[in-house]
């Protein structure tokens, strides 16, 4: 039992964390919001040089063959620069369906591409009548000779706009929340019958609304077996949920250095505002509440690829109800200290807030994992 | 990072495991699990067992009888004896006393003491707060006057837990009133049976009696029995208050607890479904479980982060623990009476185990009230929430 970095891992993390630190400034990331596609591709291809987009992914297709550890330290570093670049959706969500449910053609084709910068990808899968329901797939994937043909509305698509491609469930058999019968297919963005409607998200990074009419595509851009591809859904959301909860780390670490700082700062009555017991305490119980969050963070880093479903998911609800409930009252409380202030657009406080509020709604709040946890038989065993 | 233990540090851990299966006396094992207070030949027997085990004083330097198990074994030892569940070794002479006899006191004292600390030969109490002297314990007022082989010692200590049991007493004093606060304290062994010492009992809320005043008038202690220096007895109270960092959230404590909850929740009827099965209850214990983990998980970060420790100085991440550890554990003391109901309401006279009248309700039922007031305690002693806040403030954050 072991909580410190390897070497590789510290190196890792002290790259990343440089050159986030020179090339995305919070003045920085204000003005990429401006670019085109919401983010930098300057910033991306960075990114590549450095290894992180190829991190998980196998050496033989491409990548570093790095594990849930390394992901977490990207994660955070970028939870702290608050990023706007689509790694969740490209090498997180996407590239983990790839590296689960796609073949050796479809890796040693595509990995290269996401590793060198040159392929962004978004999943989409979440509709609207689904809400956190991973299985609700109304979306049809239909048979017609050998072309599979997509129809239907996928909803909140992280960085869908400007994805490259697209891995769509779909269903292709049984009812609306079948665990079976969902297929993944990787189409391009630009296909005929795809409409993308982008928009910036609170957080100031980008989704898309995606409705799809008619979409043909080949029987080989299925990722894995249509229809069995529910527990590889489900597999990369965990794998998202603790790499959020990394991202969480980073983004309240940010929330609460800056709440403390500006109380050794903030001077009011002739003395610095952290002389006040009141604020002493409030700074305290934020800090618990990131130690709180941190363990949960590295507890499901190390259940991220525990391979019995069941125990991973109750590890990566209970994570998802810790990062939840810690990062709102992060959040919450330097806004408080830092009073008026905290309320401006200008002062970073306020966006890594609403990031962190953002994070609390994916793949379910706080609550919806608590209601998941307590149907099963918790996390102390009998 | 590697959340796995290694196949010895497992082996061990299902050592002590088996240990505490067999060897907890039935009855300890029962009062324990009921919510019942431990009768003092329970503490003894069970401490003399674990003694003869020579698992009695784990923390202590080998030389002296520990263990030398490594922080992760120590981590296992209590973590299983919280869990069994079993008492610890009486905690006033083993991780209070002992550790600070060990670095600080003399040859003669550590040999006559300390294997008597380690078979519970020696019932030892503390004697730090007065009733001016609680959060801010430097403002201590209990005065030792030299006079002589001898101190002279007058003044009154409160909360003093099981002082009836007592045969010795360690204290902090007042030997120099002129200097400064901290200064001018020492830390003096005070035999119970001395003349002039009194016990008293402080009934709590819970209608227990843990807790006691011990007054002390003209006391006469020999000077053989100040432990290091005269004057330094702060620096020694402080070495033993920041002394336990494994085991002080008690997170074994919570998941027994825990799992007795949902044992009596299947058991419990509300209506034609036992309480398990009702959503709130069930969310309220999975958020306490939640909590509880992410706690486990601070601790073995705490534990893990022992082996690159370079000093011995208090590790303020232990204030986490204290914190977060007594909140978890009256959170299932509530979760507790909820589950009771209605039977949360008598009281009855006499709460001794092996009463023969029938119980009132479910015969789980009457110790809950009491164990809901009685854990009140645990968020207050040993430097309050609040302390322990200020601590973070000032020693993490600076400020």
């Amino acid at each position: 039992m072991d909580f410190d970095l390897s070497e590789e891992q510290q190196l890792l993390k002290d790259s990343v964390g440089r050159l986030l630190a020179d090339h995305s400034s919070f003045e920085q990331r204000q003005a990429n919001r401006r670019e085109a596609e919401g983010w930098s591709r300057a910033l991306w291809a960075k990114y590549a040089e450095l290894g992180i987009l190829g991190l998980s992914f196998e050496e033989k297709h491409g990548g570093l063959s790095a594990g849930p550890v390394e992901t977490m330290v990207v994660m955070e570093a970028l939870g702290r620069a608050l990023a706007l670049e689509p790694y969740l959706a490209t090498v997180v969500l996407a590239g983990g369906l790839i590296r689960h449910a796609g073949s050796d053609a479809q890796k040693s084709t595509l990995v290269p591409k996401i590793a060198d910068g040159s392929l962004t990808l978004a999943l989409a899968h979440g509709e609207r009548q689904a809400r956190y329901e991973l299985a609700d797939v109304a979306t049809t994937a239909k048979k017609d000779g050998d072309v599979w043909v997509i129809d239907g509305e996928k909803g909140v698509v992280l960085h869908g706009d400007s994805a490259d491609k697209l891995i769509v469930s779909a269903r292709i058999s049984g009812s609306r929340r079948d665990r079976d019968g969902i297929g993944l297919f990787l189409v391009d963005a630009n296909a005929s019958g795809i409409v993308r409607r982008g928009y910036p998200t609170v957080d100031g990074l980008r989704a898309a609304e995606i409705a799809f009419t008619g979409v043909r595509v080949k029987a080989d851009a299925a990722l894995g077996t249509p229809g069995k591809a529910f527990a590889a859904i489900e597999r990369v959301v965990d794998e998202a949920i603790a790499a959020l909860a990394a991202e969480s780390i980073g983004v309240m670490s940010v929330m609460h250095e800056a709440t403390v700082e500006y109380l050794k700062t903030r001077k009011q009555f002739g003395t610095t505002i952290g002389a006040f017991q009141v604020l002493q305490h409030r700074s305290v119980d934020m800090l618990i509440a990131l130690e709180q969050a941190r363990s949960m963070a590295y507890y499901a880093t190390m259940m991220a690829a525990e391979p019995d479903a069941a125990e991973r998911r109750k590890a990566m609800a209970a994570a998802k109800v810790q990062i939840g409930r810690s990062g709102k009252f992060v959040g919450q409380q330097a806004i408080q200290l830092h009073g008026g202030i905290g309320m401006t657009d200008e002062y970073k406080v306020g966006h890594y807030f609403k990031r962190m509020t953002m994070i609390d709604t994916l793949f379910g709040p706080a609550d919806h994992h608590l209601r998941a946890l307590a149907a099963t038989e918790g996390l102390v065993e009998a | 990072m590697d959340l796995r233990f290694t196949p010895e540090e497992i082996a061990f851990r299902d050592e002590v495991r088996a240990f505490f299966k067999t060897s907890v006396p039935e009855v300890v094992r029962r009062k324990m699990t009921e919510g019942h207070h431990l009768a003092k030949e329970d503490f003894v027997s069970w401490q003399r067992i674990l003694n003869k085990r020579g698992w009695a004083t784990p923390n202590w330097s080998p030389e002296w009888g520990g263990t030398g198990w490594s922080p992760v074994q120590q981590y296992f030892f209590l973590d299983e004896m919280q869990q069994a569940p079993a008492p610890p070794p009486l905690q006033f002479g083993v991780s209070m006393l002992g550790p600070v006899l060990i670095a600080f006191g003399n040859e003669k004292q550590k040999k006559h003491f300390l294997p008597r600390i380690a078979n519970l030969d020696d019932w030892w109490c503390q004697g730090f707060s007065e009733p001016g002297a609680g959060s801010d314990l430097a403002s201590l007022r209990t005065s030792a006057k030299r006079d002589g082989d001898h101190y002279v010692v007058n003044g009154q200590k409160t909360w003093t837990t099981l002082a009836q049991h007592a045969d010795w007493i360690f204290c902090l004093v007042r030997t120099d009133p002129a200097a400064k606060k901290q200064e001018g304290i020492s830390f003096l062994l005070i035999d119970m049976k001395s003349k002039g010492v009194t016990v008293r009992p402080i009934i709590t809320i819970d209608g227990g009696h843990e807790v006691n005043e011990v007054f002390f008038d003209d006391v006469r202690v020999p000077v053989e029995n100040l432990v290091g220096q005269e004057n330094k007895g702060w620096d020694y109270a402080k070495f033993l208050l920041g002394n336990e960092r494994v085991g002080i959230a008690r997170v074994g404590v919570t998941k027994e607890r825990i799992r007795r909850l949902k044992h009596l929740a299947r058991g419990e009827r509300d209506g034609d479904r036992p309480m398990i099965e009702d959503q709130g209850f069930r969310e309220r214990l999975a958020s306490v479980e939640i909590e509880l983990k992410a706690l486990e998980m601070t601790q073995l970060r705490v534990v893990a982060s022992e082996k690159n420790r370079k000093d011995k100085k208090p590790d303020p991440a232990s204030s986490i623990l204290k914190i977060k550890g007594s909140e978890l554990q009256q959170a299932v003391t509530e979760l507790a009476m909820e589950l009771v109901g209605p039977y949360a309401m008598p009281a009855p006279d006499e709460l001794d185990e092996g009463s023969n009248e029938p119980p009132i309700g479910p015969d789980w039922a009457e110790t809950v009230a009491p164990v809901y007031f009685n854990w009140r305690k645990i968020s207050i002693y040993g430097g309050s929430n609040e302390i322990q806040k200020n601590i973070i403030a000032k020693a993490i954050l600076g400020l």
